[in-house]
Protein backbone atom coordinates (compact mmCIF):
# COMPACT_ATOMS: atom_id res chain seq x y z
CA UNK A 1 0.00 0.00 0.00
CA UNK A 2 1.23 3.49 -0.84
CA UNK A 3 2.20 5.69 2.06
CA UNK A 4 0.62 9.15 1.83
CA UNK A 5 3.44 11.44 2.97
CA UNK A 6 4.92 14.88 2.36
CA UNK A 7 7.03 15.49 -0.74
CA UNK A 8 10.09 16.10 1.45
CA UNK A 9 9.63 12.78 3.24
CA UNK A 10 8.95 10.91 -0.01
CA UNK A 11 12.09 12.16 -1.77
CA UNK A 12 14.22 11.55 1.36
CA UNK A 13 12.93 7.99 1.59
CA UNK A 14 12.93 7.00 -2.08
CA UNK A 15 15.72 8.86 -3.92
CA UNK A 16 19.35 8.16 -3.04
CA UNK A 17 22.67 9.39 -4.44
CA UNK A 18 23.67 7.35 -7.48
CA UNK A 19 20.14 6.09 -8.21
CA UNK A 20 18.63 5.70 -11.66
CA UNK A 21 15.54 7.88 -11.58
CA UNK A 22 12.81 8.58 -14.14
CA UNK A 23 10.60 11.64 -13.66
CA UNK A 24 8.18 11.05 -16.50
CA UNK A 25 5.56 13.17 -18.18
CA UNK A 26 5.08 13.73 -21.89
CA UNK A 27 4.51 17.51 -21.87
CA UNK A 28 1.54 16.93 -19.57
CA UNK A 29 1.78 16.21 -15.80
CA UNK A 30 5.53 16.69 -15.51
CA UNK A 31 6.64 16.15 -11.88
CA UNK A 32 8.47 19.49 -11.63
CA UNK A 33 8.00 20.00 -7.88
CA UNK A 34 9.50 16.56 -7.20
CA UNK A 35 12.50 17.38 -9.39
CA UNK A 36 13.08 20.64 -7.54
CA UNK A 37 12.81 18.84 -4.19
CA UNK A 38 15.54 16.44 -5.39
CA UNK A 39 17.67 19.53 -6.12
CA UNK A 40 16.92 20.94 -2.64
CA UNK A 41 17.91 17.70 -0.97
CA UNK A 42 21.24 17.83 -2.83
CA UNK A 43 21.16 14.45 -4.56
CA UNK A 44 24.27 13.71 -6.64
CA UNK A 45 25.38 11.19 -9.23
CA UNK A 46 21.88 10.39 -10.49
CA UNK A 47 21.21 8.72 -13.79
CA UNK A 48 18.19 10.64 -15.06
CA UNK A 49 15.87 8.90 -17.50
CA UNK A 50 13.14 10.45 -19.61
CA UNK A 51 11.91 10.51 -23.20
CA UNK A 52 11.63 14.28 -23.25
CA UNK A 53 13.93 15.93 -20.71
CA UNK A 54 12.75 19.53 -20.61
CA UNK A 55 13.25 22.37 -18.22
CA UNK A 56 13.05 20.49 -14.90
CA UNK A 57 15.85 18.19 -16.13
CA UNK A 58 17.74 21.28 -17.34
CA UNK A 59 17.39 22.59 -13.77
CA UNK A 60 18.52 19.31 -12.18
CA UNK A 61 21.49 19.03 -14.57
CA UNK A 62 22.48 22.66 -13.96
CA UNK A 63 22.25 22.06 -10.21
CA UNK A 64 24.73 19.18 -10.52
CA UNK A 65 22.37 16.32 -9.56
CA UNK A 66 23.07 14.15 -12.60
CA UNK A 67 26.04 12.22 -13.92
CA UNK A 68 24.16 10.65 -16.82
CA UNK A 69 21.10 11.33 -18.94
CA UNK A 70 19.19 8.63 -20.82
CA UNK A 71 16.78 10.27 -23.26
CA UNK A 72 15.35 10.60 -26.74
CA UNK A 73 14.59 14.32 -27.19
CA UNK A 74 16.07 17.09 -25.06
CA UNK A 75 14.69 20.55 -25.65
CA UNK A 76 12.50 23.37 -24.41
CA UNK A 77 9.38 22.50 -26.43
CA UNK A 78 8.37 25.24 -28.84
CA UNK A 79 11.16 27.51 -27.55
CA UNK A 80 14.60 26.05 -28.28
CA UNK A 81 17.51 24.36 -26.59
CA UNK A 82 18.16 23.29 -23.03
CA UNK A 83 21.20 25.42 -22.32
CA UNK A 84 22.19 23.82 -18.99
CA UNK A 85 22.07 20.43 -20.73
CA UNK A 86 24.17 21.76 -23.62
CA UNK A 87 26.66 23.36 -21.24
CA UNK A 88 27.05 20.07 -19.36
CA UNK A 89 27.52 18.03 -22.55
CA UNK A 90 29.77 20.51 -24.36
CA UNK A 91 31.74 21.97 -21.41
CA UNK A 92 31.22 19.64 -18.44
CA UNK A 93 29.57 22.39 -16.34
CA UNK A 94 28.91 22.06 -13.44
CA UNK A 95 29.86 18.40 -13.77
CA UNK A 96 30.38 16.22 -16.85
CA UNK A 97 27.22 14.59 -18.18
CA UNK A 98 27.33 11.22 -19.88
CA UNK A 99 24.51 10.64 -22.36
CA UNK A 100 22.73 7.56 -23.64
CA UNK A 101 20.58 8.45 -26.56
CA UNK A 102 17.58 6.73 -28.10
CA UNK A 103 14.47 7.44 -30.15
CA UNK A 104 11.02 7.83 -28.54
CA UNK A 105 9.93 4.45 -29.89
CA UNK A 106 13.01 2.81 -28.41
CA UNK A 107 12.68 4.52 -25.03
CA UNK A 108 8.97 3.70 -24.85
CA UNK A 109 9.79 0.06 -25.50
CA UNK A 110 12.53 0.08 -22.86
CA UNK A 111 9.87 1.19 -20.36
CA UNK A 112 7.48 -1.49 -21.59
CA UNK A 113 10.18 -4.15 -21.09
CA UNK A 114 10.87 -2.87 -17.57
CA UNK A 115 7.17 -2.86 -16.68
CA UNK A 116 6.79 -6.33 -18.20
CA UNK A 117 9.67 -7.85 -16.27
CA UNK A 118 11.52 -8.66 -19.49
CA UNK A 119 15.23 -8.03 -20.21
CA UNK A 120 14.54 -6.37 -23.56
CA UNK A 121 11.86 -5.32 -26.03
CA UNK A 122 11.68 -5.76 -29.79
CA UNK A 123 10.76 -3.17 -32.38
CA UNK A 124 11.30 -2.11 -35.96
CA UNK A 125 13.53 0.82 -35.30
CA UNK A 126 16.88 2.61 -35.51
CA UNK A 127 17.81 0.80 -38.75
CA UNK A 128 20.25 2.87 -40.80
CA UNK A 129 20.71 5.52 -38.10
CA UNK A 130 23.99 6.46 -36.40
CA UNK A 131 22.34 5.99 -32.99
CA UNK A 132 23.10 2.27 -33.22
CA UNK A 133 26.87 2.88 -33.26
CA UNK A 134 26.80 5.11 -30.17
CA UNK A 135 24.22 3.43 -27.95
CA UNK A 136 25.12 -0.03 -26.58
CA UNK A 137 21.54 -0.69 -25.41
CA UNK A 138 20.41 -1.01 -29.06
CA UNK A 139 21.23 -4.38 -30.70
CA UNK A 140 19.97 -6.37 -33.69
CA UNK A 141 17.98 -9.52 -32.97
CA UNK A 142 16.77 -12.28 -35.28
CA UNK A 143 13.15 -13.37 -35.08
CA UNK A 144 13.12 -17.10 -34.16
CA UNK A 145 9.97 -17.65 -36.25
CA UNK A 146 10.63 -15.76 -39.49
CA UNK A 147 14.37 -15.10 -39.46
CA UNK A 148 13.73 -11.39 -39.90
CA UNK A 149 16.33 -9.13 -38.27
CA UNK A 150 14.70 -6.67 -35.90
CA UNK A 151 15.98 -4.34 -33.19
CA UNK A 152 16.21 -5.14 -29.48
CA UNK A 153 16.47 -2.46 -26.81
CA UNK A 154 17.49 -3.26 -23.26
CA UNK A 155 14.93 -2.84 -20.49
CA UNK A 156 15.41 0.24 -18.32
CA UNK A 157 16.73 -0.59 -14.87
CA UNK A 158 14.98 1.99 -12.72
CA UNK A 159 15.49 2.50 -9.01
CA UNK A 160 12.76 5.12 -8.82
CA UNK A 161 9.86 6.13 -11.07
CA UNK A 162 8.26 9.50 -10.34
CA UNK A 163 5.03 10.79 -11.89
CA UNK A 164 2.53 13.54 -11.23
CA UNK A 165 -1.20 12.77 -11.39
CA UNK A 166 -4.45 14.64 -10.98
CA UNK A 167 -5.56 12.90 -7.80
CA UNK A 168 -5.35 10.04 -5.35
CA UNK A 169 -7.66 8.73 -2.68
CA UNK A 170 -6.66 8.37 0.96
CA UNK A 171 -5.62 4.76 0.38
CA UNK A 172 -3.11 5.96 -2.22
CA UNK A 173 -4.88 4.79 -5.39
CA UNK A 174 -3.68 7.20 -8.08
CA UNK A 175 -5.82 8.45 -10.99
CA UNK A 176 -4.57 10.31 -14.05
CA UNK A 177 -6.07 11.20 -17.41
CA UNK A 178 -5.39 13.13 -20.61
CA UNK A 179 -2.00 12.50 -22.22
CA UNK A 180 -0.56 9.68 -20.14
CA UNK A 181 2.80 9.22 -21.90
CA UNK A 182 4.79 6.40 -20.28
CA UNK A 183 3.71 7.12 -16.71
CA UNK A 184 2.20 3.70 -16.06
CA UNK A 185 5.37 2.02 -17.31
CA UNK A 186 7.59 4.37 -15.26
CA UNK A 187 5.80 3.33 -12.06
CA UNK A 188 5.42 -0.39 -12.83
CA UNK A 189 8.96 -0.61 -14.22
CA UNK A 190 10.73 0.83 -11.17
CA UNK A 191 11.71 -0.73 -7.83
CA UNK A 192 10.31 2.28 -5.94
CA UNK A 193 7.83 4.90 -7.06
CA UNK A 194 6.37 8.25 -6.13
CA UNK A 195 3.19 9.87 -7.40
CA UNK A 196 2.71 13.52 -6.57
CA UNK A 197 -0.93 14.55 -7.01
CA UNK A 198 -2.96 17.73 -7.33
CA UNK A 199 -5.27 16.61 -4.56
CA UNK A 200 -6.07 13.73 -2.25
CA UNK A 201 -9.81 13.02 -2.24
CA UNK A 202 -12.13 10.77 -0.26
CA UNK A 203 -13.26 8.87 -3.32
CA UNK A 204 -12.00 8.76 -6.92
CA UNK A 205 -14.70 9.60 -9.48
CA UNK A 206 -14.51 7.89 -12.89
CA UNK A 207 -13.14 10.06 -15.72
CA UNK A 208 -13.21 9.14 -19.44
CA UNK A 209 -9.91 7.63 -20.48
CA UNK A 210 -8.49 7.72 -16.97
CA UNK A 211 -5.88 5.26 -15.79
CA UNK A 212 -5.65 4.12 -12.19
CA UNK A 213 -2.43 2.98 -10.55
CA UNK A 214 -3.63 0.87 -7.63
CA UNK A 215 -2.22 1.78 -4.25
CA UNK A 216 -0.18 -1.40 -3.97
CA UNK A 217 1.84 -0.52 -7.10
CA UNK A 218 3.02 2.86 -5.75
CA UNK A 219 5.51 3.35 -2.87
CA UNK A 220 4.57 6.90 -1.86
CA UNK A 221 1.91 9.46 -2.70
CA UNK A 222 2.43 13.14 -1.90
CA UNK A 223 -0.16 15.88 -2.29
CA UNK A 224 1.50 18.76 -4.18
CA UNK A 225 -1.03 21.18 -5.69
CA UNK A 226 0.54 22.82 -8.75
CA UNK A 227 3.27 20.18 -8.70
CA UNK A 228 3.38 19.97 -12.50
CA UNK A 229 3.73 23.72 -13.09
CA UNK A 230 4.86 25.09 -15.58
CA UNK A 231 3.54 22.05 -17.45
CA UNK A 232 -0.18 21.47 -17.10
CA UNK A 233 -2.58 19.21 -15.29
CA UNK A 234 -5.66 18.60 -17.41
CA UNK A 235 -8.76 19.63 -15.51
CA UNK A 236 -6.70 21.72 -13.06
CA UNK A 237 -4.53 24.28 -14.86
CA UNK A 238 -3.11 25.18 -18.26
CA UNK A 239 0.46 25.04 -19.50
CA UNK A 240 2.36 28.20 -18.50
CA UNK A 241 3.93 28.94 -21.88
CA UNK A 242 5.43 32.19 -20.59
CA UNK A 243 7.47 30.27 -18.04
CA UNK A 244 8.94 28.10 -20.80
CA UNK A 245 9.82 31.21 -22.80
CA UNK A 246 11.25 32.96 -19.72
CA UNK A 247 13.42 29.93 -18.96
CA UNK A 248 15.48 30.45 -22.12
CA UNK A 249 17.45 33.56 -21.01
CA UNK A 250 17.88 32.17 -17.48
CA UNK A 251 19.30 28.89 -18.70
CA UNK A 252 21.58 30.51 -21.30
CA UNK A 253 23.70 32.19 -18.65
CA UNK A 254 25.49 30.39 -15.78
CA UNK A 255 25.23 33.40 -13.44
CA UNK A 256 21.54 33.95 -14.17
CA UNK A 257 20.91 30.26 -13.61
CA UNK A 258 22.88 30.19 -10.34
CA UNK A 259 20.93 33.20 -9.10
CA UNK A 260 17.63 31.56 -10.09
CA UNK A 261 18.65 28.33 -8.36
CA UNK A 262 19.56 30.01 -5.08
CA UNK A 263 16.53 32.30 -4.90
CA UNK A 264 13.81 30.18 -6.49
CA UNK A 265 14.69 26.65 -5.38
CA UNK A 266 17.28 26.41 -2.64
CA UNK A 267 15.85 29.26 -0.55
CA UNK A 268 12.29 27.95 -0.69
CA UNK A 269 10.86 25.08 1.28
CA UNK A 270 9.16 22.11 -0.31
CA UNK A 271 5.50 22.82 -0.98
CA UNK A 272 4.41 20.28 1.61
CA UNK B 1 -14.66 39.82 -43.58
CA UNK B 2 -12.08 42.58 -43.58
CA UNK B 3 -9.48 39.89 -42.87
CA UNK B 4 -10.56 38.08 -46.03
CA UNK B 5 -10.39 41.22 -48.10
CA UNK B 6 -6.95 41.94 -46.73
CA UNK B 7 -5.82 38.43 -47.59
CA UNK B 8 -7.37 38.71 -51.05
CA UNK B 9 -5.53 41.96 -51.66
CA UNK B 10 -2.33 40.50 -50.29
CA UNK B 11 -2.68 37.45 -52.52
CA UNK B 12 -3.28 39.67 -55.58
CA UNK B 13 -0.29 41.83 -54.78
CA UNK B 14 1.95 38.84 -54.05
CA UNK B 15 2.28 40.24 -50.55
CA UNK B 16 3.24 37.13 -48.61
CA UNK B 17 6.42 35.79 -47.06
CA UNK B 18 8.63 32.90 -48.13
CA UNK B 19 7.65 31.07 -44.93
CA UNK B 20 3.96 31.47 -45.79
CA UNK B 21 4.60 30.07 -49.26
CA UNK B 22 6.46 27.13 -47.70
CA UNK B 23 3.61 26.34 -45.30
CA UNK B 24 1.06 26.60 -48.12
CA UNK B 25 3.10 24.33 -50.42
CA UNK B 26 3.46 21.77 -47.63
CA UNK B 27 -0.24 21.90 -46.75
CA UNK B 28 -1.17 21.26 -50.41
CA UNK B 29 0.94 18.08 -50.39
CA UNK B 30 -1.31 16.43 -47.77
CA UNK B 31 -4.23 14.44 -49.17
CA UNK B 32 -7.66 14.56 -47.59
CA UNK B 33 -8.72 11.44 -45.72
CA UNK B 34 -5.19 10.27 -44.97
CA UNK B 35 -3.41 10.12 -41.63
CA UNK B 36 -0.38 12.25 -40.97
CA UNK B 37 2.20 11.97 -38.17
CA UNK B 38 2.95 15.57 -37.26
CA UNK B 39 5.93 17.20 -35.56
CA UNK B 40 5.80 20.58 -33.81
CA UNK B 41 6.73 23.74 -35.70
CA UNK B 42 6.52 24.02 -39.48
CA UNK B 43 4.94 20.53 -39.96
CA UNK B 44 2.19 21.33 -37.46
CA UNK B 45 1.47 24.67 -39.14
CA UNK B 46 1.16 23.04 -42.55
CA UNK B 47 -0.95 20.10 -41.37
CA UNK B 48 -3.39 22.35 -39.53
CA UNK B 49 -3.62 24.62 -42.58
CA UNK B 50 -4.41 21.60 -44.78
CA UNK B 51 -7.16 20.48 -42.40
CA UNK B 52 -8.74 23.93 -42.63
CA UNK B 53 -8.57 24.18 -46.41
CA UNK B 54 -8.66 21.26 -48.85
CA UNK B 55 -8.27 18.35 -46.40
CA UNK B 56 -10.93 18.57 -43.66
CA UNK B 57 -10.71 14.81 -43.06
CA UNK B 58 -6.95 14.77 -42.60
CA UNK B 59 -6.17 12.82 -39.42
CA UNK B 60 -3.45 14.49 -37.35
CA UNK B 61 -1.48 12.13 -35.14
CA UNK B 62 0.93 13.66 -32.63
CA UNK B 63 3.55 11.56 -30.87
CA UNK B 64 2.04 12.45 -27.50
CA UNK B 65 -0.57 9.80 -28.35
CA UNK B 66 -3.28 12.18 -29.54
CA UNK B 67 -4.91 10.62 -32.61
CA UNK B 68 -7.22 12.77 -34.71
CA UNK B 69 -6.40 16.00 -32.90
CA UNK B 70 -8.29 19.09 -34.07
CA UNK B 71 -6.62 22.03 -32.32
CA UNK B 72 -8.15 25.48 -32.76
CA UNK B 73 -4.69 27.05 -32.74
CA UNK B 74 -1.10 25.87 -33.17
CA UNK B 75 0.10 24.11 -30.03
CA UNK B 76 3.46 25.26 -28.62
CA UNK B 77 4.34 21.72 -27.65
CA UNK B 78 3.62 18.25 -28.95
CA UNK B 79 1.42 17.50 -25.95
CA UNK B 80 -0.62 20.63 -25.30
CA UNK B 81 -3.99 20.08 -23.64
CA UNK B 82 -5.87 21.22 -26.74
CA UNK B 83 -4.57 18.15 -28.60
CA UNK B 84 -5.94 15.71 -26.01
CA UNK B 85 -9.23 17.58 -25.63
CA UNK B 86 -9.94 17.54 -29.38
CA UNK B 87 -8.58 14.09 -30.27
CA UNK B 88 -10.63 11.10 -31.44
CA UNK B 89 -8.51 8.92 -29.16
CA UNK B 90 -5.69 9.47 -26.68
CA UNK B 91 -3.28 6.57 -26.25
CA UNK B 92 -0.01 6.08 -24.40
CA UNK B 93 3.33 6.72 -26.05
CA UNK B 94 4.29 3.02 -26.38
CA UNK B 95 0.97 2.43 -28.12
CA UNK B 96 1.24 5.32 -30.57
CA UNK B 97 4.60 4.04 -31.78
CA UNK B 98 3.97 0.28 -31.55
CA UNK B 99 0.35 -0.07 -32.66
CA UNK B 100 -0.14 2.97 -34.86
CA UNK B 101 3.16 3.96 -36.47
CA UNK B 102 5.11 0.68 -36.66
CA UNK B 103 2.64 -1.41 -38.77
CA UNK B 104 2.46 1.26 -41.49
CA UNK B 105 -1.01 2.58 -40.62
CA UNK B 106 0.05 6.18 -41.20
CA UNK B 107 0.38 7.51 -44.72
CA UNK B 108 2.51 10.59 -44.26
CA UNK B 109 5.30 11.41 -41.84
CA UNK B 110 6.05 15.10 -41.64
CA UNK B 111 9.55 15.99 -40.46
CA UNK B 112 11.80 19.01 -40.00
CA UNK B 113 15.61 18.92 -40.08
CA UNK B 114 18.68 20.71 -38.73
CA UNK B 115 20.70 19.19 -41.58
CA UNK B 116 19.56 17.28 -44.65
CA UNK B 117 21.83 15.79 -47.30
CA UNK B 118 21.77 14.95 -51.01
CA UNK B 119 20.00 11.65 -50.28
CA UNK B 120 17.44 12.98 -47.85
CA UNK B 121 19.12 11.71 -44.69
CA UNK B 122 18.28 13.94 -41.71
CA UNK B 123 20.33 15.07 -38.72
CA UNK B 124 18.74 16.48 -35.57
CA UNK B 125 21.36 15.15 -33.14
CA UNK B 126 24.76 16.91 -33.27
CA UNK B 127 26.63 19.35 -35.48
CA UNK B 128 30.30 18.48 -35.97
CA UNK B 129 32.20 15.29 -36.68
CA UNK B 130 32.63 14.14 -33.06
CA UNK B 131 29.45 12.86 -31.44
CA UNK B 132 31.04 12.84 -27.97
CA UNK B 133 32.39 16.36 -28.34
CA UNK B 134 29.94 18.16 -30.61
CA UNK B 135 30.21 21.72 -31.89
CA UNK B 136 26.46 22.02 -31.27
CA UNK B 137 24.28 19.65 -29.32
CA UNK B 138 20.79 19.49 -30.89
CA UNK B 139 17.64 18.08 -29.20
CA UNK B 140 18.00 14.59 -30.66
CA UNK B 141 15.85 12.03 -32.39
CA UNK B 142 12.42 12.17 -30.75
CA UNK B 143 10.04 10.15 -32.87
CA UNK B 144 11.78 10.91 -36.17
CA UNK B 145 13.83 7.74 -36.89
CA UNK B 146 10.78 5.48 -36.80
CA UNK B 147 8.55 8.04 -38.52
CA UNK B 148 11.11 8.16 -41.35
CA UNK B 149 11.21 4.35 -41.47
CA UNK B 150 7.57 3.35 -41.04
CA UNK B 151 5.29 6.02 -42.51
CA UNK B 152 4.36 5.09 -46.05
CA UNK B 153 5.95 8.32 -47.24
CA UNK B 154 7.83 11.21 -45.68
CA UNK B 155 7.56 14.92 -46.38
CA UNK B 156 10.34 17.16 -45.08
CA UNK B 157 9.73 20.86 -44.50
CA UNK B 158 12.84 22.95 -43.90
CA UNK B 159 14.24 26.38 -44.80
CA UNK B 160 16.91 26.08 -47.47
CA UNK B 161 20.45 27.26 -46.73
CA UNK B 162 24.01 25.96 -47.07
CA UNK B 163 24.15 25.43 -43.33
CA UNK B 164 21.17 23.06 -43.51
CA UNK B 165 21.53 21.50 -46.99
CA UNK B 166 24.86 19.72 -46.64
CA UNK B 167 26.69 17.20 -48.81
CA UNK B 168 26.70 14.66 -45.95
CA UNK B 169 24.91 15.01 -42.63
CA UNK B 170 27.20 14.94 -39.57
CA UNK B 171 24.94 12.33 -37.98
CA UNK B 172 22.19 10.19 -39.49
CA UNK B 173 19.28 10.60 -37.08
CA UNK B 174 16.62 9.62 -39.61
CA UNK B 175 17.37 7.53 -42.66
CA UNK B 176 16.42 8.88 -46.08
CA UNK B 177 17.95 7.03 -49.03
CA UNK B 178 21.31 6.37 -47.32
CA UNK B 179 23.94 6.43 -50.06
CA UNK B 180 21.57 5.91 -52.95
CA UNK B 181 19.27 3.40 -54.68
CA UNK B 182 18.53 0.13 -52.93
CA UNK B 183 19.71 1.12 -49.47
CA UNK B 184 16.23 1.32 -47.95
CA UNK B 185 15.25 -2.06 -49.39
CA UNK B 186 18.53 -3.63 -48.23
CA UNK B 187 17.83 -2.44 -44.68
CA UNK B 188 14.24 -3.69 -44.78
CA UNK B 189 12.66 -0.27 -44.32
CA UNK B 190 9.01 -0.51 -45.27
CA UNK B 191 8.07 3.08 -46.06
CA UNK B 192 9.15 4.67 -49.31
CA UNK B 193 11.19 7.45 -47.65
CA UNK B 194 11.26 11.20 -48.30
CA UNK B 195 9.16 11.90 -51.39
CA UNK B 196 9.09 15.70 -51.07
CA UNK B 197 11.40 18.24 -49.47
CA UNK B 198 9.54 21.52 -49.27
CA UNK B 199 11.57 24.66 -48.58
CA UNK B 200 11.10 28.41 -48.58
CA UNK B 201 12.54 28.47 -52.12
CA UNK B 202 10.89 25.52 -53.83
CA UNK B 203 10.48 21.77 -53.79
CA UNK B 204 13.03 18.96 -54.14
CA UNK B 205 12.14 15.40 -55.04
CA UNK B 206 14.29 12.26 -55.20
CA UNK B 207 15.36 11.37 -58.72
CA UNK B 208 13.64 8.05 -59.57
CA UNK B 209 16.92 6.58 -60.78
CA UNK B 210 19.55 7.95 -58.41
CA UNK B 211 17.45 8.92 -55.34
CA UNK B 212 19.34 12.23 -55.33
CA UNK B 213 17.26 15.21 -54.22
CA UNK B 214 16.52 17.22 -57.34
CA UNK B 215 14.97 20.65 -57.67
CA UNK B 216 11.59 20.17 -59.34
CA UNK B 217 9.65 23.26 -58.38
CA UNK B 218 10.37 26.89 -57.55
CA UNK B 219 8.17 29.25 -55.59
CA UNK B 220 7.14 32.49 -57.34
CA UNK B 221 9.99 34.97 -57.70
CA UNK B 222 12.77 32.47 -56.93
CA UNK B 223 15.46 31.78 -59.54
CA UNK B 224 17.27 28.47 -59.96
CA UNK B 225 20.55 30.18 -59.11
CA UNK B 226 19.26 31.16 -55.67
CA UNK B 227 18.31 27.57 -54.90
CA UNK B 228 21.78 26.44 -56.01
CA UNK B 229 23.43 29.03 -53.79
CA UNK B 230 21.40 27.81 -50.82
CA UNK B 231 22.48 24.20 -51.32
CA UNK B 232 25.74 22.75 -50.01
CA UNK B 233 26.17 20.31 -52.89
CA UNK B 234 26.01 20.63 -56.66
CA UNK B 235 22.22 20.73 -56.86
CA UNK B 236 20.62 18.67 -59.59
CA UNK B 237 17.86 20.58 -61.37
CA UNK B 238 14.99 18.94 -63.22
CA UNK B 239 14.81 19.65 -66.95
CA UNK B 240 11.28 20.93 -66.38
CA UNK B 241 11.19 22.98 -63.22
CA UNK B 242 7.60 23.84 -62.41
CA UNK B 243 6.39 27.00 -60.72
CA UNK B 244 4.45 26.71 -57.46
CA UNK B 245 1.12 28.46 -57.75
CA UNK B 246 1.20 31.41 -55.33
CA UNK B 247 -0.90 31.25 -52.15
CA UNK B 248 -4.59 31.86 -52.77
CA UNK B 249 -6.52 34.40 -50.75
CA UNK B 250 -8.22 31.56 -48.89
CA UNK B 251 -4.94 29.86 -48.04
CA UNK B 252 -3.35 33.08 -46.89
CA UNK B 253 -6.37 34.13 -44.87
CA UNK B 254 -6.64 30.73 -43.21
CA UNK B 255 -2.94 30.59 -42.38
CA UNK B 256 -2.96 34.09 -40.91
CA UNK B 257 -6.11 33.39 -38.90
CA UNK B 258 -4.48 30.24 -37.51
CA UNK B 259 -1.35 32.12 -36.51
CA UNK B 260 -3.47 34.93 -35.09
CA UNK B 261 -5.43 32.45 -32.94
CA UNK B 262 -2.10 31.03 -31.77
CA UNK B 263 -0.79 34.46 -30.74
CA UNK B 264 -3.93 35.08 -28.70
CA UNK B 265 -3.21 32.05 -26.52
CA UNK B 266 -1.52 32.76 -23.18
Amino acid sequence: MAEVVSLREAVAELVHDGDTVALEGFTHLIPVAAGQEIIRQGRRGLTLVRLTPDIVYDQMIGAGCARKLVFSWGGNPGVGSLHRFRDAVQNGWPVPLEIEEHSHAGMANRYVAAASGLPFAVLRGYVGTDLVAHTPTIRPITCPFTGEVLTAVQALDLDVGIVHAQRADREGNVQLWGITGVQKEAVLGARRSLATVEEVVDQLQPKPGAMVLPSWTVSCVAEVPGGAHPSYAQGYYERDNDYYRAWDPISRDRDAFTEWLSTQVLASKAAT
Amino acid sequence: MSGQQTAAQAARRGDWTADEMMSVAAARALRDGTACFVGIGLPSTAANLARRTHAPSLVLVYESGTIGAKPGWLPLSIGDGVLAETADAVVGVPEVFNYWLQPGRIQTGFLGAAQIDRFGNINTTVIGPDYRNPAVRLPGAGGAPEIAASCREVIVIVRQSRRTFVERVDFVTSFGYGGGPGDRERLGLRGSGPVLVITDLGVLEPDPGTCELTLTRLHPGVEVERAREATGWDLAVSSQVEASPPPTATELDTLRALEGATRRQP
